[in-house]
């Protein structure tokens, strides 16, 4: 049996991004709070150090700072006429396991979201008529707009040392950033990165073909900073092992840097590590959680943390899954389209093409985590015709590098055999003479895409799977087209020596190789507990001192990376609660 | 120390003096010579032994990376970069094992969007795959693939490559070879702390700095020219 221990005021689940803002907040509004943690502490010093950290096998290839998927999995289809079956080693995505999360090993892209996703129904139906969006795209408001984000946009840029240049200052675009951006308070707090060759080039081609390229914030310190808490970042080395790997430098924007070491030093928070959460618990009223149960995996022990609010931090796809295995809410069911937990997975798509240039040297191993040149004249531009290019969603465009090392990257022109004599001339030839453009798209929510329990497969726990439905639609498939041929144009414009052209893809989603740790929904945030999990605030609507944090809240997801509105969203429900919830538990939203 | 590896086992064998083990081209040329003068010697061959692999299967990864990976005036062959021994480690330790690897049933086919779902560990799959590979190459040539020559290695490869060789017992050829065609990589391009990429060849190849500390300055300096990489590994550093 579970020992039971003492009530806290707070108890969070996983120590990443959103568990170290939640546990840096909550604790210094006074609250006693406990993070319970699946891995161990690193640290820069130890772990992330030279030379150890530059090892391209151990990090990318054995996935050395991942979850393990012999202890916990999931299954996955494409479609619900499929069996599912356990996805049995990482690929697709690769959710992180130590403390601070993903937050360590990302590269740093870090975005605002807009009202284009926020109000993306309403915005569509305004402008493209009720007819526009399919049937069984299930795209919905998020329930909170822009400018209630802002400055939680912005206090998370500058905890994060993020390097960029304003697009939109109040209102006035500025000449070098993102015209398309929404606008912001103040400038990044950093200057950008220093450009390396393919993003010049790429820079320079895209301004021929009349679009608009600036440079992509990133969370890579483009020279030391102070973050408004006293975190100290070095300047980024552009050492080329950026994601997958911890910064050997502290100039990634990293939780173990910042939040959460604050957090360590406050009287009032607890660190569990080693503690694998297996379920929230209800009360009898089904009004309120008690706490959770977890497991001391060093040892076997259970135990029982009582609570009064539970917060789910674990990476997104964690954060559904002990929802289902616990209960709570609705699951989704996809053919009566009922229930809420579960629903609207979505993922992201892209399309890539490689530019050869014979004698050009790119030195593909000097790089920051966000060393490239981006368009959104594809994205967040709401001039860009949609009914014309006859997809919901939009894509951005960037070219450059991060994080191409030799085992997974050495470029040769198709057709190139694939060893032999001839392949390595030819992998000697162009490792250091190509470059890439990629595209990176939304998903828009689909009927069809969604998480529920698996009915066969269990993990080391004896807990069901989660079960994961997830394919491309033809939403997806247009823009892939779209995209591709927006790549294509620019790189011949380029007049590369050889071009690997991008293609859109026409296969199924597969599980191999690795696309994006963009993982999103499954407890969205919306208006109405009929067709969300969470209110605004990323409250339960069920149970009110539930609150759920991170990518799972999405209500569907855009082309850009996830983490500026999940760094964003954590301090928003955390001003909630420690300003409203605190001080009157109950629905912040009325139902 | 191929042709260390092959006297042991032909010794062993009694199979000393065939013609075939004579003929690979093992002899080290003037290319391998001059491509292994700009760094220091290779570790010591106390580290050359096999743990996973057996006599035979250590003969088809020899010949495989030496036909994939042949010496020129680019790199050495793939044995004397150790390409071998990283295989054999890596089969030999934890990931040949299978230690970040779902293995619970039932197991099923699906389809090949839902990945790897053999119940086979890394170690067992390349095993099994070796030996069905010797299969098809005794039945279509009378004898077993490191044995030879290389024309007919080529169409060995070609066709586990293309999918065109199914193997009897089942084992799908295609899982086979991308886990092959996998660890040959990994044995070239990761650090030599693992085994391979002796002398840093792999990253010679390609002009890598490896395990390098900084760039923040050569970023601008280098924009467009050619770094001069003599690569560092981890244990140049440690």
């Amino acid at each position: 049996m579970a020992t039971k221990l003492k009530e806290v005021d707070a108890v969070i689940v996983g120590l990443g991004w959103t568990g170290g803002i939640l546990s840096k907040e909550l604790a210094e509004a006074g609250m006693k709070v406990v993070a319970l943690e699946r891995g161990g502490v690193r640290s820069t010093e130890k772990d992330y150090a030279l030379p150890n950290i530059r090892d391209e096998l151990r990090y990318v290839v054995r996935h050395d700072m991942m979850q393990n998927t012999a202890r916990d999995t999931l299954t996955v289809r494409n479609n619900p006429t499929q069996e599912a079956l356990p996805m049995r080693r990482l690929g697709s995505f690769l959710p992180g396991e130590v403390v601070g999360g993903s937050g360590v090993h990302w590269s740093g892209h870090t975005w605002r979201w807009t009202d284009m996703e926020f109000k993306v129904r309403t915005l569509y139906e305004e402008r493209y008529g009720k007819t526009f969006i399919p049937a069984d795209m299930t795209i919905q408001d998020w329930g909170i707009t822009y400018d209630e984000l802002e400055p939680y946009y912005d206090k998370f840029e500058y905890t994060a040392a993020v390097s960029g240049k304003a697009g939109n200052l109040r209102g006035q675009v500025q000449e070098g950033g993102n015209p398309f951006e929404a606008p912001r308070a103040r400038d990044y707090p950093l200057p950008p990165l220093t450009p390396i060759l393919a993003s010049e080039m790429f820079t320079a081609a895209a301004k021929d073909n009349g679009y608009h390229p600036f440079p992509r914030p990133s969370a890579n310190a483009s020279r030391a900073y102070t973050n408004p808490d006293g975190s100290v970042f070095g300047a980024c080395q552009y050492c080329g092992y950026c994601q997958r790997f911890g910064c050997e430098a502290n100039a990634k924007g990293s939780p173990h840097l910042t939040v959460i070491p604050i957090a360590m030093r406050n009287p009032n928070f607890e660190l569990r590590t080693h503690s694998w959460v297996t379920k929230v618990l209800k009360d009898s009223d089904g009004k309120r959680v008690t706490g959770v149960t977890y497991t001391n995996i060093l040892n076997g022990e259970e135990f029982e943390q009582p609570a009064g609010i539970v917060l789910l931090c674990a990476y997104a796809i964690n954060n559904v899954h002990l929802m289902l295995l616990s209960g709570i809410g609705e699951p989704y069911d996809p053919v009566a389209q009922k229930g809420v937990i579960g629903k609207n997975y979505c993922y992201q798509t892209g399309a890539g093409a490689t530019l050869f240039f014979e004698g050009k040297y790119f030195n593909p191993f000097m790089n920051a985590g966000g060393s490239n040149a981006t368009i959104d004249d594809f994205n967040i531009n709401w001039e860009f015709d949609r009914a014309k290019a006859g997809f919901v969603g939009g894509y951005n465009v960037a070219g450059g590098f991060n994080t191409v090392l030799p085992i997974g990257y050495r470029p040769v022109p198709r057709g190139t055999p694939q060893w032999g004599k001839a392949w390595k001339a030819a992998t000697a030839k162009w490792y250091q003479t190509a470059m890439n453009i990629g595209a990176s798209g939304s998903v828009m929510a689909n009927r069809y895409n969604y998480y529920d329990l698996d009915p066969t497969y269990r993990n080391a726990f004896g807990q069901p799977l989660m079960r994961m439905t997830f394919d491309y639609k033809e939403n997806e498939h247009k823009m892939g087209r779209h995209a591709a041929k927006v790549i294509n144009d620019i790189a011949k414009s380029m007049n590369p020596t050889a071009l690997n052209e991008a293609t859109a893809r026409t296969e199924p989603w597969t599980v191999v190789p690795y696309q994006s740790t963009h993982n999103t929904g499954g407890t969205i945030m919306g208006t109405t507990p009929r067709d969300s999990a969470l209110n605004k605030y990323l409250q339960n609507w069920d149970c009110h001192n539930l609150f759920l944090v991170g990518a799972n809240v999405f209500a569907h997801n855009a082309s850009y990376n996830p983490t500026g509105p999940v760094g964003a969203l954590a301090y928003w429900a955390a001003d909630a609660i420690k300003t409203r919830y605190i001080k009157n538990p109950g629905p912040l939203v009325p139902a | 120390m191929n042709d260390q590896g092959f006297g042991r086992r032909d010794f062993l064998k009694g199979a000393v003096g065939t013609a075939a083990a004579a003929t690979t081209a093992r002899s080290l040329t003037p290319a391998d010579a001059h491509a292994q003068q700009p760094a220091a010697a290779p570790p010591a061959s106390s580290a050359d032994g096999y743990s996973f692999l057996n006599l035979d299967e250590a003969a088809f990864v020899e010949a495989l990376v030496d036909h994939m990976v042949p010496a020129d005036e680019l790199t050495p062959n793939g044995t004397d970069i150790g390409i071998n021994i990283y295989i054999d480690r890596a089969l030999a330790g934890g990931w040949g094992k299978g230690d970040r690897l779902y293995m619970q049933g039932p197991w099923k086919t699906g389809v090949p969007s839902q990945g790897y779902q053999l119940p086979l560990t890394p170690a067992q799959l390349y095993r099994a795959g070796i030996a069905a590979t010797n299969v098809h190459c005794r039945k279509t040539y009378g004898k077993p693939f490191d044995r030879l020559d290389e024309t007919q290695r080529e169409e060995v490869l070609v066709g586990l490559s293309s999918g065109k060789i199914s193997f009897e017992d089942g084992l799908p050829v295609r899982v086979f070879w991308s886990t092959l065609y996998q660890t040959v990589i990994e044995g070239m391009f990761s650090d030599p702390i693992y085994g391979g990429n002796r002398n840093k060849a792999g990253w010679r190849l390609i002009g890598f700095p490896g395990a390098i500390a900084v760039h923040r300055e050569n970023v601008e300096k280098y924009r467009g020219k050619k770094f001069p990489s003599d690569p560092v590994s981890i244990s140049d550093m440690s």
